[in-house]
């Protein structure tokens, strides 16, 4: 991306907080300059050494330097882990100012000072109120889900919204890649407290400037469908994420005196935190991001930058193909078998997967009828009833309340899946686990269709730990000119809760057909070790 | 070698010797049929053999025999790719391998179609594999019968359903183990074989009583455990077997006794049956009745699918496995 038109370089504060807020990119000086300030305010509190912070001050920013800055600056607000990694790194930049004004010392003393340095700094800094950098005011729980850091096993950003420290580290997060922060609605039951809920009514979008030269406008535009449910579904979520990734590469140019590589994925981190703030990622979705960072590492530094794009685009198109168009012809190959002449099979919900079997089987001339189920307040269903209609499948429809009395006719039930766990749970929309928990007790099987690109490392027994609030007022209903939950927010202790996923354990859940084959719920960390072996 | 000669073949095989699976037999035979083929391309080979095991499966429809001659395919499949490999010096890893091998057996037959020097010394690797693949499955009874014997306490009371010669090996075992226990056999019409697995106890003195079928809940409150044996496993981890076996394994659930399943691993097949209605009709019914009747809904059928969940563990000779191990060991051994 190309550096925005402030040359001036404006020296003061709030000079480029006027320009953050304005929306333009911060230069790199600029940002080089904030962060040196940053520092020196944190320095200054801690030791008062002034010799240490004005030699720091003087060093000329060189191309070791924002690296090593970038590398020391998280580790005082991250894992501690990751100290022992960056002391290396500031050891070589401080050490030509440390002989300067103190004694020659080792390099390991160094070393071991700089640790204890950035431990006591860490300490002070929990205790402490952290008003270090102005803060644009906050109404209630902000945050910013980011990725599970490898090492460390941390519980993610985004379940952790009622810790007002984890809050912090994300905000700051947030403000050093010039994304707006979304905040809060609602009262929050206080079982799903530590989880985000947004109102729609409140986009994201509403925050950036326009033109916005931060984030790129294809990724704006992706941001405003998913928060406004206009793109919704994990495939189609995922099919827009890459499409817009491609336009993203057409558009890019590598900066000067950068590598493809490394610059590409540092440039897409932003827009990641802001899809994730508009929408929570999804499995398929943060697969999908993860190969893609995958394959721009991978580029040769000895490439064009045309051929480099051009590859890059030709890997997502063939990620798409293979990983989801063709994994619904061999699934449907497979659930195609298990459907016989005069079935009644139960779906649920709208999958774009199971109403891609089920036309696939009329095609094939078989004879079954379908029963669609739905529920509010999504009314998915009534998609999926639309588009089987259409093709001339016979279909019924009820209420999810109604299950249990419509279950003794059916003799399958088809569901579709949002994320298939490590642990063999099953991760789908809300109602999923009820309806394969009615079917076990009525003895009706339950097949599971599930692509492999949405298969994910994460364990997780309920729906409670790691979930999605909606919208609340989306449960205000009017029925006969009466709105009853119209002043939810006037009732003081009255919570709303519209989730949107429900975990179902594998004991529930009978055959599970991916374009591997059909395997029982149990084998998932198999086709994982075996997905991880091939790549 | 056509067809007449084959099912002789098949049938002599089994007339020698008696105690042996009829899988076994069946890979004799194919064996015997690779050696004698005439053919000059790969591709015709293993056309000629998954045709000669079709022939096999129209004269025993057990699902032993045609998982047998899958996996006797896909062995000696995976010879050629390694041959190949061995000879051109690269290095693959073999899980790399196993997977291409799966896809591009014939892929990579178009590298040496009419390579006739080539072909001859394939076969002949491809026919030392097949030997090695005889002798690892005629040793399999003895190593599940030495995995499981040791579930045998002393002074137990054992219910088992119909002949199965693998749950006689491990009665052998414990017995020669100098451990004392009683048997129950249920009849198991209409075949009534339980007869014979009956007698063959009593050779080696055990004391043995045989009983009705539909008296498998009367009993279970006296037996300590049950094993049977199996026809075929399928993907899920339930078992396909003779009649019966299902009705026993619910009474075993509802009594809280152990429900054993002793297999050998050419047994593993590729089939995901959701219910009894789900098991394709060419192994309910005996092979005869396929040929000859012509509206099966009338037949009885001989087998039933015992689902993973009434199953407690499964002795096979890759070791002792949960249900839900077995898929895991079919991928390893097909994919």
């Amino acid at each position: 991306m190309a550096d925005s038109g402030v040359t001036d370089g404006p020296d003061e504060k709030g000079d480029i907080s006027h320009a953050k807020r304005e929306g333009t990119e911060l230069t790199k000086e600029e940002k080089q300059r904030l962060r040196k300030e940053k520092k020196q305010h944190k320095k200054n509190k801690e030791r008062k050494d002034d010799k240490t912070s004005e030699s720091q001050k003087e060093k000329p920013p060189t191309e070791r330097s924002p690296t090593s800055k970038q590398a020391a600056h998280p580790p005082t607000q991250k894992a501690p882990l990751a100290v022992p990694t960056p002391a290396p790194l500031p050891v070589p930049v401080l050490d030509a100012p440390a002989p300067a004004g103190k004694p020659a010392k080792s390099k390991t003393e160094i070393k071991a000072e700089r640790r204890a340095r950035q431990e006591a700094e860490r300490a002070s800094k929990q205790g402490k109120k952290g008003d270090v950098i102005p803060q644009v005011p906050a109404g209630k729980a902000k945050l910013q889900p980011s990725e599970l850091q490898p090492v460390v096993k941390r519980l993610p950003e985004h379940v952790q919204v009622d810790n007002p420290e984890v809050l912090k580290k994300l905000a700051k997060k947030l403000e050093r890649q010039q994304i707006p922060l979304r905040s809060d609605y609602g009262y929050k039951v206080s079982l799903f407290s530590h989880l985000h809920q947004y109102s729609r009514k409140a986009p994201l979008t509403q925050q950036l400037s326009i033109p916005s030269t931060v984030i790129h406008p294809s990724i704006v535009r992706l941001g405003l469908q998913y928060s406004q449910g206009i793109v919704a579904g994990s495939n189609a979520r995922s099919i827009a994420l890459l499409h817009a990734f491609k336009q993203v590469i057409r558009d890019y140019t590598t900066p000067p005196n950068e590598e493809l590589s490394r610059d590409l994925v540092n440039k897409l981190k932003p827009y990641i935190s802001f899809l994730s703030q508009c929408r929570p990622l999804s499995a398929s979705m943060g697969n999908a991001i993860k190969y893609i960072k995958k394959e721009i590492s991978n580029i040769d530094s000895q490439c064009k930058e045309e051929e480099a794009k051009s590859e890059l685009q030709k890997c997502i198109d063939r990620y798409i193909d293979e990983k989801i168009i063709l994994a619904a012809t061999a699934i449907s190959k497979y659930a195609i078998e298990k459907i016989s002449d005069g079935d009644v099979i139960l779906v649920y919900g709208c999958s774009s997967l199971v109403n891609h079997i089920l036309c696939e089987a009329f095609d094939k001339c078989r004879k079954f009828r379908v029963v669609v189920v739905d529920s509010r307040p999504r009314l998915e269903g009534r998609e999926a009833l639309r588009r089987l209609v259409q093709r001339g499948i016979s279909c019924t429809y009820v209420l999810i309340s109604a299950v249990s009395y419509i279950l003794p006719e059916v003799s399958k039930v088809f569901l579709g899946a949002h994320a298939l766990l490590a642990n063999g749970y099953v991760m789908s929309r809300v109602g999923t686990s009820q309806i394969a928990l009615v079917a076990k007790a009525f003895n009706v099987p339950v097949l599971v269709c599930c692509e492999t690109y949405k298969f994910c490392e994460r364990v997780q027994t309920d729906s409670f730990v790691s979930n999605e609030l909606d919208d609340p007022d989306d449960l205000i209903v009017t029925r006969k000119g009466k709105t009853q939950l119209g002043g939810w927010q006037d009732v003081p202790l009255l919570g709303l809760l519209n989730l949107v996923y429900d975990v179902t354990p594998p004991d529930f859940v009978d055959l599970v057909i991916t374009d591997l084959g059909m395997i029982p719920c149990t084998s998932v960390p198999v086709v994982l070790r075996v997905k991880s072996v091939d790549q | 070698m056509n067809e007449e000669e084959l099912v002789e073949y098949f049938r002599t095989q089994m007339r020698k010797d008696p105690d042996m699976a009829s899988a076994v037999a069946a890979i004799r035979t194919l064996l015997e049929f690779l050696k004698r083929d005439k053919g000059e391309t790969i591709q015709g080979l293993r056309e000629s053999l998954t045709w000669a095991t079709d022939c096999l499966t129209g004269e025993d429809s057990s699902v032993a025999v045609s998982s047998a001659g899958e996996l006797f395919l896909r062995f000696i499949s995976l010879t050629y790719l390694e041959h190949e490999v061995s000879r051109r010096k690269n290095t693959h890893k073999n899980t790399c391998l196993g997977r291409r091998a799966r896809t591009s057996f014939l892929h990579a037959l178009h590298f040496h179609v009419g390579l006739s020097q080539d072909l001859s010394r394939c076969k002949k690797v491809m026919e030392e594999r097949g030997e090695m693949f005889l002798e690892k499955i005629s040793s399999s009874r003895n190593k599940v019968a030495k995995l499981c014997h040791t579930f045998i306490k002393d002074g137990a009371k054992i219910l088992t359903h119909s002949y199965s010669r693998v749950v006689l090996r491990v009665l052998e075992k414990a017995a020669a183990e100098k451990k004392r226990f009683s048997v129950y056999v249920t009849e198991s019409r209409p075949d009534t074989a339980g007869e014979q697995m009956a007698k063959a106890l009593g050779k080696l003195n055990v004391p043995v009583t045989v009983v009705l079928d539909a008296a498998v809940g009367y009993v279970l409150e006296k037996v300590d455990l049950v094993i049977v044996g199996a026809e075929g496993v399928v993907e899920s981890g339930g078992i396909i077997n003779k009649i019966g076996t299902y009705q026993m394994a619910v009474c075993s659930k509802a009594h809280n006794k152990p429900f054993y399943v002793v297999a050998e691993s050419f047994k593993f097949v590729r089939l995901y049956p959701l219910n009894q209605q789900d098991v394709p009709d060419k192994f309910k019914y005996k092979a005869d009745t396929l040929k000859t009747v012509q509206n099966l809904s009338e037949e009885h059928p001989m087998i039933d699918y015992t689902p993973p969940s009434l199953i407690t563990l499964l002795f096979t000779d890759l070791g002792v496995l949960t249900p839900s191990a077995v898929s895991d060991e079919l991928i390893k051994l097909y994919l």
